[in-house]
């Protein structure tokens, strides 16, 4: 198997606080792989890093073969990396098939049309349609997205990156603060999707990452603790001593 | 909302526009329309500015750049090249489309209140050169700025072709402002304005939309500036003075900026104002300042924001 997204020696230091050091990541292409550790470990500054919202103090990342260490954000977006946030992003005053239809527009370029009627976007809505449904959200398809529900916000955030059809995927906590009828439908999801695609995930439940994950990744305190599956990770000590002995039982 | 394909625009504010359309054309058949023109240059100068505040989310504080140094360079043409009306107007709306390009790709790069420093900063700039050149007439301005044939065949001199010529171009600058905010590229700049990371993520270059709208505003409040020189025949430091900028700030917020509405109804507010208030002198700006903080304490969402919550539709 070839790899993915690879980080060699990826370093963040805030005004002398190493959020993520020296890490080493490797994600195989066509895996789903999980980075799970507790609150503060540095996931979400790592994804920041990986998808350079952040600029890296130190260190190197590679996608796909090139180096994007140096890319802006938005550039990596367009490679076919595209993140979710930890805190629910949608744009709230549109609606949520005006929502899955900004993804969808920019994959195709007219965004720059100006002169152009928006009744042009409507060219979209079969397809916008078919994400929104993927997701569970045909009922709600002219609501505000400012009107849903946490849950659904993130449900509505996974459609519209979905319409982009990136190659690989970074969710973060994508099932946060959703209810267990949800956390198995976006499961299911997360695994259709991940048939020929690369997910590198952040997730808290534990029984998602059992699941969904061929590969763990376990950071504490910005450093690398414990890599492999499931069954190897869960039975480490210094594992069981950071993460679950923290609270995450 | 159900929204025409052709025209993209919803019946309600066809239905506002079509009404606007005949109270603006019979007018002048009824009283001496010079109010009126002023009023539909600032409606166009604050829908430009609503533009960049309401939709792109951008606070710029210096407007008057755009707005007055189109206004010198339209004089300018009028007066000194000859031009007709429609050539002066349209060098006007040039050179502030360039002027919006330069400080635009300057001023982009910093957030908030710093992009708002670096407008009014390049503003005082204009202003200054506005003052010292040799060819702007110093404290004077450009004044008597003759009104030509346009296209060389109808007359400004009169003053209905005159009226017609600048209700023609208000009225299309503003129905043009409309498109842009109702295109799939204002759609994206909703996007930016409600959650410019997730746009980045969703593989937006969002400067360059920024970049785009600060032009497409800068051209816009130009082309108001250039029409309004032609109309009083006259490009004066008032056009490019931060208050101005200062004004067209408070016509979209006591409007409601990012309405389509607010900022003409903010514009024809604050030109009664100063109307009906010269008398007083200099008191018109405490009253300004006193109407500018009632307003904002009173309606936030300003009078058309307010109106569109009640009636539960976009205005
Ligand atoms: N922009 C920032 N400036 C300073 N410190 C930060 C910043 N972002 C994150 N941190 C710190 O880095 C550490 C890791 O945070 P984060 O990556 O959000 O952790 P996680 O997602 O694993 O819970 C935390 O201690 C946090 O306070
Ligand atoms: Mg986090």
């Amino acid at each position: 198997m070839s790899v993915m997204l690879e980080a060699r020696g990826l370093t963040k230091e805030f005004k002398g606080f190493v959020a993520v050091n020296r890490v080493d990541l490797r994600v195989e292409k066509g895996s789903i792989h999980a980075l799970i550790g507790p609150n503060g470990a540095g996931k979400t500054t790592c994804f920041n890093l990986l998808t350079k919202f952040l600029q890296p103090t130190s260190g190197t990342i590679t996608y796909d073969g090139r180096d994007i260490t140096r890319l802006a954000p938005a550039e990596i977006a367009r490679l076919g990396l595209v993140r979710s946030f930890q805190i629910s992003a949608v744009f709230p005053e549109l609606s949520v098939l005006q929502n899955v239809r900004v993804a969808l527009q920019r994959k195709r370029g007219e965004s720059y049309d100006f002169w152009r009627s928006e009744a042009f976007l409507r060219r979209y809505d079969d397809e916008a349609r078919h994400h929104i449904n993927e997701v569970g959200l045909s009922d709600f398809t002219d609501h505000r997205a400012a009107e849903l529900s946490y849950g659904r916000k993130r449900a509505l955030e996974i459609a519209a990156t979905l319409a982009l059809d990136p190659d690989m995927l970074l969710l973060d906590e994508p099932m946060a603060g959703m209810a267990q009828a949800d956390v198995e439908r976006i499961s299911a999801l997360i695994r259709r999707v991940a048939v020929n695609r690369t997910i590198l995930m952040v997730e808290h439940n534990l029984s998602v990452v059992a699941n969904l994950s061929d590969r763990i990744t376990v950071l504490a305190r910005g450093e690398i603790l414990a890599e492999g599956d499931y069954a190897t990770v869960s039975k480490n000590p210094d594992v069981i001593d950071a993460y679950i002995g923290a609270g995450h039982a | 909302m159900m929204v025409s394909e052709a025209t993209g625009m919803s019946k309600l504010h066809m239905a506002i526009f079509a009404v606007l359309l005949a109270f603006l054309v019979a007018l002048p058949f009824f009283v001496y329309p010079v109010f009126a023109m002023k009023v539909m240059c600032f409606a166009l100068f604050a829908a430009a500015f609503n533009l960049l505040l309401g939709f792109g989310g951008l606070l710029s504080f210096g407007h008057a750049a755009y707005f007055g140094g189109a206004s010198y360079v339209a004089a300018h043409a009028a007066k000194v090249w000859g031009l007709t009306p429609e050539l002066a107007v349209l060098c006007g709306t040039a050179a502030a489309a360039v002027l919006g390009l330069v400080i635009g790709s300057l001023a982009i790069r910093r957030q908030g209140i710093y992009f708002a420093m670096v407008t009014l900063a390049f503003a005082q700039m204009i202003y200054f050169l506005a003052l010292q050149l040799p060819f702007t007439g110093g404290e004077d301005g450009l004044q008597s700025v003759p009104r030509g044939r346009l296209f060389g065949i109808f007359s400004l001199q009169d003053s209905l072709p005159l009226y017609f010529f600048v209700l023609a171009v208000t009225l299309g600058g503003i129905l043009f402002l409309y498109r842009v905010v109702h295109s799939p590229f204002g759609q994206v700049l909703k996007a930016i304005r409600e959650n410019e990371p997730r746009a980045i993520s969703l593989g937006y270059d969002v400067n360059r939309y920024k970049l785009m709208v600060f032009v497409l505003s800068a051209t816009f409040a130009g082309l108001a500036g250039a029409v309004k020189s032609q109309v009083f025949q006259l490009a004066s430091l008032t056009d490019v003075h931060w208050s101005m900028s200062g004004e067209v700030v408070l016509m979209a917020l006591l409007g409601g900026m990012g309405t389509i509405f607010g900022p003409l109804v903010g514009a024809a507010i604050v030109v009664s104002m100063q109307n009906y208030f010269a008398t007083f002198g200099a008191w018109v700006t405490v009253m300004q300042g006193v109407i500018f903080v009632l307003g904002v304490l009173l309606f936030r969402e300003g009078l058309i924001g307010v109106l569109s919550r009640w009636l539960k539709r976009p205005l």
